[in-house]
């Protein structure tokens, strides 16, 4: 509370150089970015990563696009939170979790320019040839209207920095069909990107691999969101306690302790719905093996110790605990897409014809997430994210 | 909330709009079973005539017009490592020492053109197509690069030009399409010098197969793989050996592709139709009990008012009483001390006269009200 500044904190960041620690990390990090870009469109995409034949999908598909989708997936949770159940007290977590959410799709869209082989026809799905069989086209279908929803739900942000009044009346009057539509485009493509490995029983292992993989995707992409919005405040308040205004510091507690409620919950669920998977297709034979125990790392070690310690959190208002099991989930989350679209793919292939990401590919997936970072800190200190703009109060 | 009638027709509009956009899946679904095209070709692969000269190799090299091989194509040493097909070839020929062989097999690889192929059904642009000559064709013009036929294929057949920076394509075997059409056999199939390789149609292959199984019973495996594999190929293979000695995996099932996808593709139009009136509905819910809030506090303080407002003209009502009984009692005391006063004397006359006292102040307020 004592870092709390009076509404609105100052809208610039009043630095005296820009030679800020951060400024010059993250500038080191966007020049080598530059340069692996130069080289993948000069080389090729083997010419910088470790991909191969049998290894067609890395990195920037598991992390890049897999986890940058769970992640952003707070923008949509929030919005049906706050709009659809009517939890009015989680208004002031939508504007974060909406910028968070366009930033990562967003990269995720810029980061598949560096993945495919021909970037600039990334439309053609869409506007030439519809491929309508296949569950990338959903995906693909589903990330270009979300993000354009997203685009739009974050409009008035901008319209209000900006001082457009009328650009923000008129994105205000539909701001629910947005709404809506984001959640429906949300459900479609969070558990189509499980539905993406449906199609390889023969190459995931059996423990990932499940008819449930959809249903799997679309639940953890809830807590994921849920756990993304609480971790994403604990660093917001850490590192950017200025920008804040009284209310949402106050009401991000209450977010924290309804979203780790229900995180614990849904995770819950998750669990049980795993064990179903697991009894339709007696499985059970793979878990006394090293896969059995990397699964079950996963399970246990990451979805069910942070529910419990979410549920402890809850009963105890021990918001600390909360927010540091929030980066527990989301690690746990991680690894769940690493794991299906990485490590238990390709299982049965022996070790020499495994993937591991070369250096560049980690590189470019830092430099991704450092613009990611970058624009954040860009908008929030500009722009009015995490405090109410005072010529629209209570609008949005 | 309300729902205007033009909201209402916009969103059954776009319900209806998005199933017709997914009707082809919904297909793959029913209970009809795709036979493959009929009379489409195929080739049958018999390992057991197989010698790994790679002549097939050379020929695909040449009709295709790849760049040529760092080492030849005569060069046996090439055959002590086991390779897949990549950019630069179509398709390989791989040797395998397998347990309880005297000798070794040879196992040529190549893209096994699917019936219901599960790169053609994870291809998001439509560039891979299953043609009904048999061969499964790719479209390099409308190809993204995306590379999920790749991770679809159960087979790891189709290859990605890695190096190519602005135009990669993916490359597989096409069965030679260009040379089906004008009549000819595919380049592997006529630079076969032990008719390994066997060109024709599919169903006619099977007979072949089944026949030479039939006939040398202790020479081959009883199982023409590919007859079932993935829902059936184009390419099939009988063997000396076990499959799974071979590489060939035997646990893939024979669900074509396409039906894997199917279901989940089939709930998409579900979900967009029952999420709009889900989220509607818990909306409205939540609206509702909003309103429902709102009037029952109004309801409670209007009640509250009401009972306040009684309790009130209650009380001033037993003010009022009190003041009447106090003012008459004052009169009848004012009377009966006048009274008493005339009985003692006219003395005391001009005070007796005056009025009575002032009346108790807590009585003037309410009959004020009661004017009101």
């Amino acid at each position: 509370m004592e870092h709390l500044t009076p509404t609105p904190p100052a809208l610039t960041t009043g630095r005296d150089t820009v030679f800020t620690p951060f400024n010059i990390v993250s500038g080191i990090i966007i020049l080598i970015g530059c340069v692996i870009t130069v080289l993948r469109f000069t080389r090729g995409i083997g010419g910088v990563s470790n991909l191969n034949d049998t290894n067609p999908w890395g990195l920037w598909i598991g992390f890049d696009l897999y986890c940058g989708v769970a992640l952003a997936a707070g923008g949509y949770v929030t919005c049906a939170a706050c709009y659809i159940f009517g939890l009015k007290q989680f208004r002031c977590a939508v504007r974060p979790a909406v910028l968070t959410a366009f930033l990562g799709y967003g990269l995720v869209v810029f980061a598949l320019n560096y993945d495919v082989g021909r970037p600039w026809r990334l439309p053609y799905p869409i506007f030439l040839s519809q491929g309508t069989t296949s569950v990338l086209f959903e995906v693909a279908l589903c990330v270009f209207l979300y993000l354009s929803v997203l685009m739009l739900e974050f409009s008035p942000v901008a319209f209000e920095w900006l001082n457009w009044k009328r650009a923000r009346y008129i994105i205000g009057k539909v701001s629910m069909v947005l709404i809506i539509f984001g959640i429906i485009l949300s459900t479609l493509h969070q558990s189509s990107l499980g539905a993406i490995f449906l199609i390889t029983p023969s190459k995931l292992h059996p423990l990932w691999y499940s008819g449930y993989l959809p249903v799997y995707f679309f639940i953890s992409s809830i807590f994921a969101g849920m756990s993304m919005v609480i971790f994403e405040h604990s660093l917001v308040a850490r590192f950017l306690h200025d920008k804040i205004d009284a209310e949402h510091h106050l009401e991000s507690n209450n977010v924290a302790l309804g979203f780790a409620k229900s995180a614990a919950f849904l995770m819950a669920g998750y669990i049980m719905i795993q064990i179903i998977g697991i009894a339709i297709d007696n499985d059970w034979k793979y878990l006394p093996t090293r896969w059995g125990l990397w699964y079950l790392i996963e399970i246990i070690g990451f979805v069910a110790i942070p529910a419990i310690l979410y549920a402890i959190g809850v009963r105890e208002r021990n918001i600390k605990l909360i927010q540091r099991t929030s980066l527990w989930a989301v690690l746990g989350i991680v690894l769940n897409r690493l794991n299906v679209s990485l490590i238990a793919f390709n299982w049965q292939l022996p070790l020499n014809q495994r993937y591991f990401p070369s250096f560049m590919e980690i590189m470019t997936t830092i430099f991704i997430v450092t613009i990611g970072v970058v624009i954040y800190r860009f908008v929030v200190t500009r722009m009015p994210v995490l405090y109410a703009h005072p010529d629209f109060p209570d609008d949005h | 909330m309300g729902i205007t009638r033009r909201q209402f027709f916009g969103w059954m509009g776009a319900a209806v709009g998005s199933q017709m956009a997914f009707t082809a899946q919904a297909k793959a679904a029913g209970t009809a079973h795709f036979t493959g095209y009929p009379g489409s070709m195929g080739v049958l692969h018999d390992i057991s005539r197989c010698i790994g000269c790679r002549k097939c190799e050379a020929a695909c090299n040449q009709v295709n017009h790849l760049p040529a091989p760092e080492t030849p194509f005569d060069d046996r040493a090439v055959l002590e490592k086991i390779r897949r097909p990549h950019a630069a070839a179509f398709t390989v020929v791989n040797q395998y020492k397998p347990k309880g062989k005297p000798g070794p097999v040879f196992v040529k690889t190549q893209c096994n053109h699917c019936m219901e192929p599960a790169c053609v059904s994870a291809c998001f642009v439509k560039a891979l197509t299953k043609s009904k000559t048999g061969a499964v064709v790719y479209d390099a013009s409308l190809c993204v690069g995306c590379r999920y036929c790749m991770v679809a294929c159960p087979f790891n057949i189709p290859a990605f030009q890695y190096h190519n920076p602005l135009t990669p394509e993916i490359t597989k075997c096409t069965l030679c399409q260009p040379r089906i059409q004008k009549g000819l056999r595919p380049g592997c199939v006529e630079a076969c010098p032990q008719e390994a390789l066997t060109f024709g149609k599919r169903e006619e292959l099977i007979k072949i197969a089944k026949q030479r199984i039939g006939a040398y019973p202790e020479r081959y495996e009883d199982h023409i793989y590919g007859e079932n594999e993935m829902g059936g190929c184009n390419w099939l293979y009988i063997s000396n050996t076990p499959f799974t000695g071979i590489n060939m995996r035997e646990d893939l099932g024979i669900t074509p592709a396409p039906a894997l996808t199917a279901g989940a593709l089939a709930a998409v139009p579900v979900v967009v139709s029952l999420w709009v009136v889900f989220i509607n509905g818990l909306r409205a819910i939540s609206k509702r009990k909003e309103q429902i809030a709102t009037e029952e506090k109004s309801q409670a303080v209007s009640a509250a008012v009401l009972s306040e407002q009684a309790r009130f003209n209650n009380e001033i009502k037993q003010l009022k009483e009190k003041a009447k009984t106090e003012k008459e009692a004052a009169i009848t005391r004012e009377v009966k001390k006048a009274l008493e006063a005339a009985a003692r004397g006219p003395s005391e006359n001009g005070a007796g006269q005056t009025p009575p006292s002032p009346k108790p102040s807590g009585t003037a307020h309410p009959e004020k009200q009661e004017n009101n």
